[in-house]
């Protein structure tokens, strides 16, 4: 939006109001596949209430749906499903790896023989929310993450998506003085580490 | 008379008693269990289990105290009397006349407890037992074109599965 008047009308461009009917009616598609999925639940529910991102309809086909949060295990018999819902969404569309296991196979890395070791491997992921499974607050922020990048979208002018990603309003985090930098956090880890260290009697 | 000292009477030769256990040949493996089943009255199948007794580091070997071998563990109980409990083991070689890949046989006991058409179906596909005469031997569990089964100790995992990577 850029410019209001007091007698209640906006001028604005074309895309960015495109943009913002966009991002504020994602809905998503039902994709609970395990415990990240009860989470994924309480994120609709009243108490964190994803509603207020415009993004409360969950949708069971893929057809209506913009968003794909992959909330849970994936494995080797599921991969194919997920490959295939994936594309039946019409563009454009998204995907949240929710939880360890769709970051990157989690707890299952190493001994999972049926376990997709990463949700990347079988469609591309736009945000990842680690967390095993995440706290609602995280994939709301996910959510948002989102949200920000269909902002920079400039699909009417015939442009893909900006790769350029700066958070618009989810922002950036400011971490405190001993993990400022790499150097400081290490040097911090290294004194925590000796502090944790039982004292000799 | 107690239920292992009968069993050890019907079938001398083939049974071993062992501590809680019994240890029977897979080929008399049949017989057996129509005669648990039918006489004893353990009409329950709780579980089959298949073990891979293999220890993969050269250096655990001389602890771990075993030969390679697979095992097939039955869990059976009774309705008749509720407090007995048998458990019935087959010893197998871990590949049919030691090659590599052919999968030791053991008879299946899916006409006997029908419970048994599943268990069969999931050792066989994450063990790698074959059961003989079994209704219907498909994987359970993985998919259909999967090679290897995955709860074998030397089992290692391909490099990719359907263009998934998968290590």
């Amino acid at each position: 939006m850029t410019t209001r008047f007091d007698d209640g009308f906006v001028v604005t461009s074309l895309e960015s109001a495109v943009n913002w009917a966009r991002e504020s009616s994602l809905w998503p598609m039902t994709f609970g596949l395990a415990c990240c999925a009860i989470e994924m639940m309480a994120t609709g529910g009243p108490r964190y209430d994803i509603d207020r991102f415009g993004a409360g309809a969950f949708r069971a086909t893929p057809r209506q749906a913009d968003l794909m949060i992959v909330a849970g295990t994936v494995n080797h018999k599921m991969a194919e499903r997920v490959r295939r819902l994936y594309d039946q969404m019409p563009d454009p569309k998204f995907v949240i790896a929710m939880g360890a296991c769709t970051c990157g196979g989690g707890p299952y890395y190493k001994y999972g023989y049926n376990v997709v070791k990463g949700v990347d491997l079988v469609v591309p992921v736009d945000v990842y929310v680690p967390g095993c499974p995440p706290r609602p607050e995280a994939l709301l922020e996910g959510l948002m993450r989102i949200q920000d990048k269909i902002h920079r979208m400039k699909s009417l002018r015939g442009e893909s998506i900006d790769d350029g990603l700066v958070a618009d309003r989810t922002g950036s985090v400011k971490l405190p003085p001993e993990y400022a930098t790499e150097s400081a956090t290490f040097e911090f880890l290294k004194q925590t580490k000796e502090q944790a260290k039982p004292v000799k009697a | 008379m107690s239920d292992l000292e009968r069993l050890r009477n019907a079938f001398a030769g083939s049974v071993t008693v062992a501590g809680a256990h019994v240890v029977i040949d897979a080929a008399k493996l049949l017989e057996v269990a129509q005669y648990l089943r039918d006489e004893l009255k353990y009409e329950i199948l709780n579980n089959i289990s298949g073990v891979d007794y293999l220890e993969p580091e050269a250096k655990k070997l001389a602890k771990a105290g075993f030969e390679p071998h697979l095992e097939v563990v039955y869990h059976l109980s009774s309705f008749t009397s509720p407090s007995r409990r048998l458990t019935l083991k087959v010893m197998l070689p871990r590949w049919k006349n030691d090659i590599v890949g052919e999968l030791p046989e053991v008879p299946s006991v899916a006409g006997i407890w029908r419970t048994a058409d599943w268990h069969e179906r999931e050792v066989y596909d994450l063990v790698g037992i074959m059961f003989t005469g079994h209704p219907d031997l498909r994987r359970i569990l993985m998919n259909d074109d999967w090679t290897g089964h995955p709860l074998r100790k030397d089992y290692e995992f391909p490099l990719e599965y359907h263009d998934i990577r998968c290590r």
